[in-house]
């Protein structure tokens, strides 16, 4: 990929979804627009891209942002945010919430894994009045494969326990599927970030992960703004675990790394400061 | 504690532990091979391995005999075993798990699998 075409593809997710492109990603970027190439019957990115700078076709122009665009996750993630969300942060929603059912978002979900990451934790609480969960993503692609909840023998052995595969999933073929019982918890939205959250409705628990630290400063603060928006007075903000986004004072940190509690601010003097967090430690 | 960790490969493909070793040896595990369970068995015997990946299917002895003779041993308990087999019915895996494999991996594997699977177990 030529500097000039690198440069096209950049000004195209900064313009689409707020995101920076780091000049590194050009080989990945050749990779991810290979399928968008074939499907336009097109002989190659630069033909792909070509035909895109003559005509600047929306539609075109929204598959070559989300395949650029398109992440990689895994189950349980972050092993420990996981640990975090399901031995304490869920039980605690539960409680307080009482009748009404707990209402988790996840903005940027990709392929899903996270979602149903989030839904095997729910199944393992007793939730007395159930869990919503709400997962919001820009590519349709990802979305249509989290939908189907259909994924590869690699996908299912990465991040995934084999007890939590064989207690969730049916083997299809050379393929597993998530149960029917897991899928229906989630509503799938495919909706760009940067506009507004507020139809979804109000949440206990967001996450936005691995998200925030690709954005222009602007679009930081826009998704950041729109999150806030959706996030319940008592809610818990979930942030990539390396992540350092410049959130308003009403976060305080929660010393796990990443996870954030939403409320009233009440030390203006010292506006979401992290609570010091121990170094990891490695057994 | 500075002392090396060991795991055992056991599978009867010579290609397959060589793969699998130096997939563990990236995990700073010291790889050791044998090519079926009494081999195995043997080995474990003379010294009690950290880890075992344990294949399933193979000559003179089974994956699953060896798993239940090696956990009759004195301080047969304390290795960690993870299946690596290419059965994946989920009846089968499930009777491993029930054995008392702590893990299961469905060939083929990569080494972020393996990672993943000795990640989630607490090995690394």
């Amino acid at each position: 990929m030529t500097p000039a075409e690198l440069a096209f593809v950049a000004d195209l997710v900064r313009h689409h979804a707020g995101v920076v492109l780091r000049a590194d990603k050009a080989f990945f970027i050749e990779t991810r627009l290979g399928p968008v190439a074939r499907r336009e019957k097109v002989p190659g990115v630069p033909a792909l891209l070509d035909q895109l700078r003559q005509h600047p076709d929306p539609v075109l122009t929204r598959q070559v942002v989300e395949a650029t665009l398109m992440q990689d996750t895994s189950f349980f993630r972050d092993r420990a945010v996981f640990t975090r969300i399901g031995e304490a942060v869920l039980p605690s929603l539960a409680a307080r919430r009482g009748h009404s059912p707990v209402r988790v978002l996840v903005a940027g979900c990709a392929t899903g894994q996270e979602a149903y990451s989030i839904a095997m934790l729910a199944t393992d609480l007793a939730v007395p009045a159930g869990i919503e969960i709400v997962a919001v993503d820009f590519g349709s692609l990802p979305l249509e494969k989290a939908r189907t909840g259909l994924y590869t023998h690699f996908e299912v052995q990465r991040g995934l326990p084999i007890r939590r595969l064989l207690a969730h999933f049916d083997k299809i073929d050379e393929n597993w599927r998530v149960h029917a019982e897991l899928r229906q918890m989630i509503a799938w939205v495919e909706q760009n970030l940067l506009d507004d959250l507020t139809p979804l409705g109000t949440f206990d628990l967001v996450l936005c992960r691995n998200v925030l630290g690709s954005l222009t400063p602007e679009a930081e603060a826009r998704v950041l703004a729109s999150l806030e928006a959706v996030c319940r007075p008592d809610a818990t903000l979930v942030v990539g675990a390396q992540e350092t986004p410049r959130l308003s004072a009403t976060f305080t940190g929660t010393g796990h790394p990443g996870i954030w509690q939403h409320g009233p601010s009440r030390h203006p003097a010292a506006p979401g400061r992290p609570v010091p967090v121990p170094a990891r430690t490695r057994t | 504690m500075n002392r090396v960790r060991t795991c055992l490969v056991v599978d009867d493909s010579r290609v397959m532990r060589k793969v699998a070793i130096r997939i563990v040896e990236q995990l700073d595990f010291e790889g050791i091979e044998a090519g079926d369970g009494l081999e195995a068995l043997t080995y474990c015997r003379a010294a009690m391995p950290d880890a075992i990946l344990l294949d399933w299917s193979m000559p003179v002895m089974d994956g699953m005999e060896f798993l239940r003779r090696l956990r009759a041993e004195p301080d047969g308990t304390r290795p960690v075993v993870v299946f690596c087999s290419a059965e994946s019915r989920p009846d089968r895996i499930r009777l491993a798990i029930d054995h008392g494999a702590a893990e299961y991996i469905m060939k083929p594997f990569d080494g972020d699998i393996i990672a993943s699977k000795f990640e989630a177990v607490g090995l690394i």
